[in-house]
C-alpha cells in the first residue's frame, strides 16, 4: 500500500506539470497584446507603449522564456513589483469581471462548494440506494423502472432538465426561484452585522442565527440540486447495480445463505460492504467533479459559481479569465483525485494488503 | 463417395458440434464473432427502438428541404426571421414577413396557403420549426465529423503506443493523462472560445475543440485490444517470416482489433451532438441565428421567468435532442450488452 501511494504521489507534479503546459499552449493562440492582460489591467494605448510593454514581458520571447515568466511573474522595471506569475497565485486580469481572476476565483469558489456541500447527499445516497433496490428486486418492477429511468435519464441533456424544471417550479408555480438569494437576503448579507465566517453561505446563516437567510439560500439551491441528483442518479444507479449483482453471485453469499442467515443480513451485512468498492470511487469522482464547477447546471440557473464564471467568461471570449479558471479547475481534480485514489486503497483490501 | 457430404443424422454427436446451418455472405465477411454483435443488436426491443429514432432522424435530415423550404437555397442553414420583435410568438401564428416558400404538401394538408410557424418564434421572431428541421443536418453533420476524426486520431495514436510500446508508449499515456484531468465540456468550452476569434464564428471552433478533447477514449481503447492481440501467435509467427512493422499493424493486428471500437465510436454521434449543442447552448460556436439545436434552445434563457407562456420555445427543441440522443443510447445500450462475455449464448 505505500508503494502504491508513494508512485501515486509521484504523479501529481507531473500532472500538474502536464496541465499547466497544456494550458500554457492553449495561451499561445493568443496574439502577444491579448495575451499582456496575463500581466496587467491597462494596457498602454499607443503603438510605441504597447511593444515597448510586450518587450518587457518577454511576450515575444521563446516558449520556453514565456512559460517560466508565467509561471514565476515579471518584475516591473519602475516599481520593482512583481506582476503575473501562477505559482503565486495572480492568473492575471478579469477583463469581463473587472477585477484579478484570482479575485474572482475566490469570490466565486465558495459558492461552489456550498452547493457540493448540500448536493453530495441527495446525489450520491439516493443514487447508491436506488442501485441497491434494483439489484436486490433483480428484474422485478423496481428494476426494471429504474432501467427505463435510467435511459431517461442519460438521454436528459443538463441544460434541458433545467429549463423544463424552472418552467415548472419557477415559472409556473414560483417555488424555486434561479439565482443565489433573494434581493433582502442579500441586504442582510451585505449588512455589517452579518459575519461571514466560512464564505459558504448556508453554513454563515446558521451561524449568524440567521434561520430565515439559510432556507432562502436552500430554495435557491434546490432546482441545481435536483438537476444534480437526476442526472447523476443514472449513473449511480447503474454502477451500484451491476456491482451488486456480481457480488450477490458470489459464493460467499451462497454460503451465508446457506447457513440460515436472514435474508437482510445477507444482504446488507455481506454483499453489500463489498459491492461498494467501484461505487466508493465514483462517488469520489462525482464528488470531485461537483467541486470543479458544474458549468451548464450553474449556468442554466444563473448560479454565482466557478463554472458558470467560466461559461460567462468564455462566451464572451475572455481568453485569460476562462484559462485562470481552467487552471484553478485542474489543480483542484489533480489533488482530489489523488484524495479519492489514496482513500480507494484503503477501502479496497485487495490494494490495501498487496 | 463425396467428400464433402452432410453428416448423417445417426451421427449424433456431430451434428450437435458441427454448425449445420448456412453460413451467409455477410457472416463470411464479418466473421462468426462479429455478426453475432450485429446479430444481437438486432433482437432486443430497446434497440430497435433506438433504431427506429435514429431512422426517424436521418429521414427528417434527408427531407430537410421538403419539410422545411429554406428562404434562401445556397445558405439554408441561416433560420429565417419573421421580424425582429424580441416576445416569442404562439404556435401556428401566421408568416407575416420574410415567409419562406410554402412546402407543397402544406395545402393540401391544411387547406390554406398561409405558411405558418407550426412551432412557433423564438426571442427575435427566429421559426423554432425551421430550427429543428435544418438542425437535423447539422447534428448528423458535427456528430459525424467529430466521431470519425476523433476516432482516427485514437486509433493512430492508440495503435502507436501500444505496437511500440516503452517510452513511446508512456509519453503518449501521460499526455492522455494529462489531457483527461480537465472536465470534457469545460476543456471543449475554453478550446472553442480561444479559437472562435482566429477563425470567426462558425461550426469550426466548436468542432476542433470536440475533436482535440475526444480522441483520447478511443486511443486508451484501441490501445488495450492491440496489447492483448499483439501476443497471439499469428501476430508472432508474421514477425518470424519477417513481415513489416506498419504491415503487421495494420494488415494483422488492427482488423482484428477494431470493429468492437468502431461501433461505439458510431454510436457516440449522440453525445457528441449533446456536447456541441451545451457549447452552442453555452454561446459558444455558431452564429446567432444557425440552425442548430442548442442555439434554439439558449433563446428560452432570457425569458426564465415567462416560460410557462412560451413553453413551446423549450419543449420542441428540447424534445428533439432528447430524442436524438435516446435514440444512440438504446442501441449503444444494447450493444454494450452483447459485447458482455457473460451474456453470450443469451441473445
Amino acid at each position: 500500500m505505500i508503494t502504491y501511494i508513494i508512485r501515486r504521489l509521484l504523479l501529481v507534479p507531473f500532472l500538474l506539470f502536464g496541465v499547466t503546459v497544456l494550458i500554457f499552449a492553449m495561451l499561445q493562440l493568443l496574439t502577444p497584446v491579448e495575451r499582456a492582460s496575463l500581466y496587467t489591467r491597462d494596457l498602454p494605448k499607443n503603438e510605441k507603449a504597447l511593444e515597448g510593454f510586450i518587450k518587457i514581458y518577454g511576450l515575444d520571447r521563446p516558449l520556453y522564456e514565456q512559460y517560466w515568466r508565467w509561471l514565476v511573474g515579471v518584475r516591473d522595471p519602475q516599481t520593482g513589483e512583481r506582476r503575473g506569475g501562477i505559482l503565486f497565485g495572480d492568473f492575471g486580469w478579469s477583463r469581463t469581471g473587472s477585477q484579478p481572476v484570482a479575485q474572482l476565483i475566490a469570490q466565486r469558489f465558495p459558492n461552489t462548494v456550498d452547493l457540493t456541500l448540500w448536493a453530495v447527499a441527495p446525489v450520491i445516497l439516493v443514487g447508491i440506494w436506488l442501485g441497491v433496490q434494483a439489484a436486490v428486486h433483480h428484474n422485478g418492477w423496481i428494476d426494471q423502472a429504474g432501467r427505463i429511468f435510467s435511459i431517461i435519464g442519460t438521454s436528459f441533456p443538463t441544460f434541458v432538465f433545467g429549463l423544463l424544471v424552472l418552467m415548472a417550479f419557477y415559472a409556473k408555480l414560483g417555488w424555486f426561484p434561479p439565482g443565489r438569494v433573494s434581493d433582502w437576503a442579500n441586504a442582510v448579507i451585505n449588512s455589517p452585522s452579518f459575519h461571514p465566517y466560512t464564505r459558504l453561505l448556508t453554513i454563515d446563516a446558521l451561524l449568524n442565527g440567521r434561520l430565515d437567510v439559510f432556507l432562502d439560500a436552500l430554495r435557491h439551491m434546490f432546482l441545481p440540486i435536483l438537476t444534480l441528483s437526476y442526472i447523476n442518479w443514472a449513473t449511480f444507479l447503474r454502477v451500484t447495480r451491476s456491482s451488486m449483482l456480481e457480488t450477490l453471485r458470489q459464493e460467499y453469499v451462497t454460503t451465508a445463505r446457506a447457513k440460515g442467515l436472514p435474508e437482510r443480513d445477507v444482504i446488507y451485512k455481506h454483499a453489500r460492504p463489498n459491492a461498494m468498492i467501484p461505487v466508493v470511487t465514483l462517488a469520489g469522482f462525482s464528488v470531485v467533479g461537483l467541486l470543479g464547477g458544474v458549468v451548464i447546471t450553474e449556468t442554466v440557473f444563473n448560479y454565482p459559481g466557478i463554472g458558470s464564471a467560466a461559461a460567462a467568461a468564455a462566451s464572451q471570449l475572455d481568453v485569460v479569465t476562462t484559462l485562470g479558471f481552467a487552471l484553478f479547475n485542474g489543480f483542484i481534480l489533480i489533488v482530489a483525485n489523488l484524495v479519492v485514489d489514496v482513500l480507494y486503497a484503503y477501502i479496497d483490501p485487495r490494494v490495501r494488503l498487496s | 463417395m463425396p467428400e464433402n457430404t452432410v453428416p448423417s443424422a445417426d451421427n449424433a454427436l456431430l451434428s450437435e458440434t458441427v454448425s449445420l446451418r448456412k453460413i451467409g455472405r455477410l457472416e463470411r465477411i464479418l466473421g462468426p464473432e462479429n455478426y453475432r454483435l450485429l446479430k444481437g443488436l438486432l433482437r432486443t426491443p430497446a434497440s430497435i427502438l433506438g433504431f427506429s429514432l435514429i431512422g426517424l432522424f436521418i429521414l427528417i435530415a434527408l427531407l430537410a428541404p421538403v419539410l422545411a423550404p429554406p428562404l434562401n437555397p445556397n445558405d439554408p442553414y441561416k433560420i429565417p426571421r419573421d421580424g425582429f420583435s424580441a416576445e416569442p410568438r404562439p404556435m401556428f401564428s401566421e408568416w407575416r414577413r420574410n415567409a419562406p416558400p410554402l412546402p407543397f404538401w402544406w395545402k393540401t394538408v391544411f387547406h390554406s396557403d398561409q405558411w405558418v410557424h407550426i412551432l412557433g418564434t423564438a426571442q427575435g421572431q427566429y421559426d423554432v420549426y425551421y430550427g429543428i428541421i435544418w438542425g437535423t443536418r447539422t447534428a448528423f453533420k458535427t456528430g459525424l465529423i467529430v466521431v470519425f476524426s476523433t476516432f482516427l486520431i485514437g486509433v493512430i495514436i492508440g495503435s502507436i503506443s501500444a505496437y511500440y510500446g516503452g517510452i513511446v508508449d508512456n509519453v503518449i499515456m501521460r499526455i492522455v493523462d494529462v489531457m483527461l484531468t480537465l472536465p470534457f465540456i469545460l476543456a471543449a468550452l475554453i478550446m472553442a472560445a480561444v479559437l472562435t476569434p482566429r477563425i470567426g464564428r462558425s461550426l469550426l471552433p466548436s468542432l476542433i475543440a470536440l475533436i482535440t478533447f475526444g480522441w483520447m477514449g478511443y486511443a486508451r481503447i484501441i490501445r488495450g485490444d492491440i496489447l492483448s492481440i499483439k501476443e497471439r501467435d499469428y501476430v508472432l509467427a508474421a514477425r518470424v517470416i519477417g513481415v513489416k512493422d506498419s504491415r503487421i499493424l495494420f494488415r494483422h493486428i488492427l482488423p482484428n482489433a477494431i470493429f468492437p471500437t468502431l461501433v461505439l465510436a458510431s454510436l457516440a454521434i449522440g453525445d457528441v451532438v449533446l456536447s456541441f449543442a451545451a457549447l452552442s447552448f453555452l454561446g459558444i460556436g455558431t452564429d446567432i441565428g444557425y440552425a442548430d439545436w442548442g442555439q434554439v434552445l439558449s433563446f428560452a434563457r432570457n425569458w426564465i421567468t415567462s416560460l410557462d407562456r412560451y413553453w413551446y420555445i423549450v419543449i420542441w427543441p428540447g424534445l428533439t435532442l432528447v430524442l436524438f440522443v435516446m435514440g444512440w443510447n438504446l442501441v449503444g445500450d444494447a450493444f454494450r450488452d452483447v459485447l458482455d462475455p457473460r451474456m453470450r449464448g443469451k441473445i
